[in-house]
């Protein structure tokens, strides 16, 4: 079957093997190499294994077991965020960590030790993984916790889903008093006051995101937005889901279009400027309420690029970024950009750590997207950045050891019976 | 004064993925009490504690039976009425073998009729009966789009959803002056731990979910028969249609 990721570069051959919690020796018998795969929500190549095997999760969504004094919560592998949060949050419990997606699943959240805007207050999403269950292509089952075959657990959790299959996992959730964040949009006008905004707001404030304008005549300009969980309570309508029915042939974001969306953009969230209440699937996950809006870029797909900036650099870096960018003659139309907390991630190739993350997609259109974006990398190395796997196709083996030193260890823990597109790229010595 | 009770909902072959999805609609309606009967507890009882978690104030019961077992089904059906008014029953189990294990092995042709027509029959003949006594409820049955017209590549598991189609038709008649309703389901492809060795060129697998969906409302409505995803309809009947000199000239 011909699959992809969200980022639609390719469409290969992979044998898929639905995985069932009857049959999860399944992942023993196999001659070639598999991959677990969840909802195919990351960028790149990471949940790809062209000419192999993978392992769709899907069917491993049970809940198993809920302490509703703890709010721990355990359940298989393959639920969906969005099922945990539709289900818990009417009960006072919510995910402390989510991305911008509420379509992803539980293995494929602790694969990646994915962030959201709250990295700050929460760190990502490994911080609040209790235990989990890791079953290698050998047949063993590793149950693994901090206390536990520690070192199975920090290799596992941002893994990459190279360590084995994670079955199930016991999670800590977070008690609030309902669905609603109030939420405060400011538009600033410098990459500086960018930073200042990011410095005033993380004390009071457990969200912290921003929109930021690529494009030349008005880079570094940008919506700042900041948020907290409230006991705001009134009925919420949701707009109807809007559906992209088909790929166009071309880009609909592209040279001409960008400018427009840019400024459009702006404008209506600088318009919602101040205080609001809205309900938590708006404001964590904006993008859900376009189903499948990947296929605006064409038939050729986008490149997601995401990096993060030690602190002491990232002024500079990211001016120099966006100084690139608009140089060129891609655009980036989704560029976010937020500040992570002062902690490091649990997983030993985790991307979180301490500093700025820029997020930028790019419309595929060959060589000269990847020049901007080699461009980018040498910025990104120079500055001692890394790049986040969950969004990557390309990066240098360089790039990546430079970014990630501890690949060394995380090795040992790599499970032989599994490969990916991207372990295949970055991690095999020729 | 009249109690409110409870919504009684019993799901045969409960671990079925299309169950599944069914039981987690049903569970979280209001006063909602669920009985799962499956061939082997432990593996029911895990589809129950994923329910427990969705909706912790629903009741939910475990029965084991032997589905082969025409007394035991018998005597399940008689506990469950025995202990309160039926309102829905869902019958679900089925295998899907490849026809060509059918055809080379007897047993493997003698499982799919038994599990695929025998025993759900047995399963609605045995509630049926019960629902008439008490002048209420649906009953709805899992037949298959590939009842509908044989072919060489599944006519076992085809025929036998055929059967089920009679005589779901057959219950039908029975309670039509009554108000116990019959329902017959026909899935198309869906994506569920039974098609996971199936791969069709050029056809999109439903979503167990979805199909769950249009289940759950057709037993609302208490329709004869429902398609679904309702596209089935239109494409079964072109196929009905179709003379037999050319169908079987076709590769299907
Ligand atoms: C609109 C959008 C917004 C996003 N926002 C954010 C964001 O704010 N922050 C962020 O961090 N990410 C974000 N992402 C990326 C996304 O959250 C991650 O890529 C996530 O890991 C995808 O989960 P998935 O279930 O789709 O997994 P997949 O993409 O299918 O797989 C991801 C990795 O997890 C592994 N994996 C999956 N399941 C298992 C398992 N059971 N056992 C072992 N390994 C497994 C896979 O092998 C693969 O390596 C966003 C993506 C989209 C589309
Ligand atoms: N999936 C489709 O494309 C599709 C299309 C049309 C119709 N249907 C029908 O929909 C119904 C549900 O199917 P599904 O897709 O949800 O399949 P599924 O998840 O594979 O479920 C199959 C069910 O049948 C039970 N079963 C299997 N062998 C049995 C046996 N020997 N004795 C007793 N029970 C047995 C299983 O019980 P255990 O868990 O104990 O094994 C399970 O509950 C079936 O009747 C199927 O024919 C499905």
């Amino acid at each position: 079957m011909k699959m992809s990721s969200w980022g639609r570069l390719s469409a290969e051959e992979h044998r898929v093997l639905t995985l069932s919690r009857d049959r999860l020796n399944a992942i023993s018998s196999s001659q070639k190499p598999g991959l677990a795969y969840g909802m195919g929500r990351s960028y790149g190549d990471v949940c790809l294994n062209p000419g192999n095997t993978l392992w769709d999760t899907h069917q491993l969504d049970h809940f198993i077991e809920f302490d509703a004094k703890t709010g721990m919560l355990s359940c298989e592998a393959g639920v969906l965020l969005g099922e945990i949060q539709k289900i818990m949050i009417p009960r006072g419990w919510m995910l402390p960590v989510s991305p911008g997606t509420q379509f992803v699943t539980l293995g494929g959240a602790i694969a990646n030790d994915i962030h959201g805007k709250n990295h700050h207050r929460f760190g990502s999403f490994g911080d609040h993984v209790f235990s989990l269950s890791l079953l290698r292509t050998d047949g063993q089952i590793i149950e693994c916790s901090l206390d536990k075959n520690s070192n199975w657990f920090s290799a596992t959790i941002g893994g990459v889903g190279l360590t084995g299959l994670i079955t199930q996992a016991c999670i800590q959730l977070r008690p609030v008093s309902g669905p609603w964040f109030q939420s405060e949009s400011i538009a600033y006008s410098s990459l500086k006051d960018f930073f200042q905004l990011a410095d005033d707001s993380e004390r009071d404030w457990e969200y912290t995101v921003s929109w930021v304008d690529c494009y030349s005549k008005h880079k570094g300009r940008g919506i700042f937005v900041r948020g907290n969980q409230s006991d705001h309570d009134s009925p919420y309508v949701f707009p109807k889901k809007l559906h992209v029915p088909f790929t166009p042939p071309i880009s609909l974001i592209n040279r001409f279009s960008l400018p427009l969306f840019n400024a459009l953009y702006y404008h209506r969230l600088a318009k919602k400027r101040g205080l609001e209440f809205i309900d938590y699937e708006p404001f964590l996950y904006p993008l859900d309420n376009i189903l499948e809006w990947n296929r605006i870029y064409g038939t050729h797909g986008f490149f997601q690029y995401q990096c993060v900036i030690p602190r002491a650099q990232g002024l500079e870096s990211i001016t120099e970024m966006l100084n690139q960018i608009s140089a060129s003659t891609e655009g980036s139309f989704l560029s976010v950009l937020k500040t992570f907390g002062q902690r490091d991630a649990l997983g030993m190739i985790s991307f979180p750590k301490p500093g700025v993350t820029l997020a930028l997609d790019f419309p595929n259109k060959g060589s000269s997207t990847l020049k901007l974006l080699t461009r980018l990398d040498s910025i990104v190395q120079a500055a001692q950045g890394r790049i986040y796997l969950a969004k990557d196709t390309r990066m240098s083996k360089a790039l990546f050891m430079q970014g990630y030193p501890r690949l060394g260890e995380f090795l040992k823990y790599k499970d032989p019976g599994i490969s990916s597109a991207l372990s295949r790229r970055l991690m095999e010595t020729e | 004064m009249k109690m409110q009770s409870k919504t009684r909902t019993v799901i045969v072959s409960a671990t079925s993925c299309i169950a599944q999805e069914c039981a987690r609609l049903w569970v979280i309606e209001k006063d909602a009490e669920l009985i799962l009967v499956g061939r082997d507890r432990s593996r029911t009882e895990s589809v129950a504690q994923d329910l427990r978690v969705r909706a912790p104030q629903a009741s939910i019961e475990v029965m084991e039976t032997n589905f082969e077992d025409p007394q035991a089904i018998q005597t399940l059906a008689d506990t469950i009425a025995s202990t309160g008014k039926i309102d829905r029953v869902l019958i679900a189990q089925g295998i899907l073998p490849q026809q060509a294990d059918c055809q080379q092995d007897l047993n493997i042709s003698y499982n799919t009729l038994m599990i695929d027509a025998v025993s759900p029959a047995l399963f609605a003949e045995a509630f049926v009966g019960h629902l008439q006594k008490n002048n209420h409820g649906t009953l709805a049955l899992l037949g298959s789009v590939a009842g509908d017209r044989a072919r060489k590549s599944m006519y076992t598991y085809g025929s036998a959803k055929a059967l089920l189609e009679h005589f779901a038709r057959g219950l039908q008649h029975r309670c039509a002056h009554s108000k116990v309703k019959v329902v017959l389901i026909k899935p198309g492809p869906t994506n569920t731990p039974m098609t996971t060795h199936l791969e069709i060129k050029g056809i999109k697998f439903a979503s167990a979910n979805r199909v769950a969906k249009d289940i759950v409302s057709a037993m609302n409505r208490g329709k004869l028969v429902v398609y679904t995803p309702k596209i089935w309809f239109a494409i079964m009947t072109i196929i009905r249609i179709i003379p037999s000199f050319i169908f079987n000239k076709m590769n299907l």
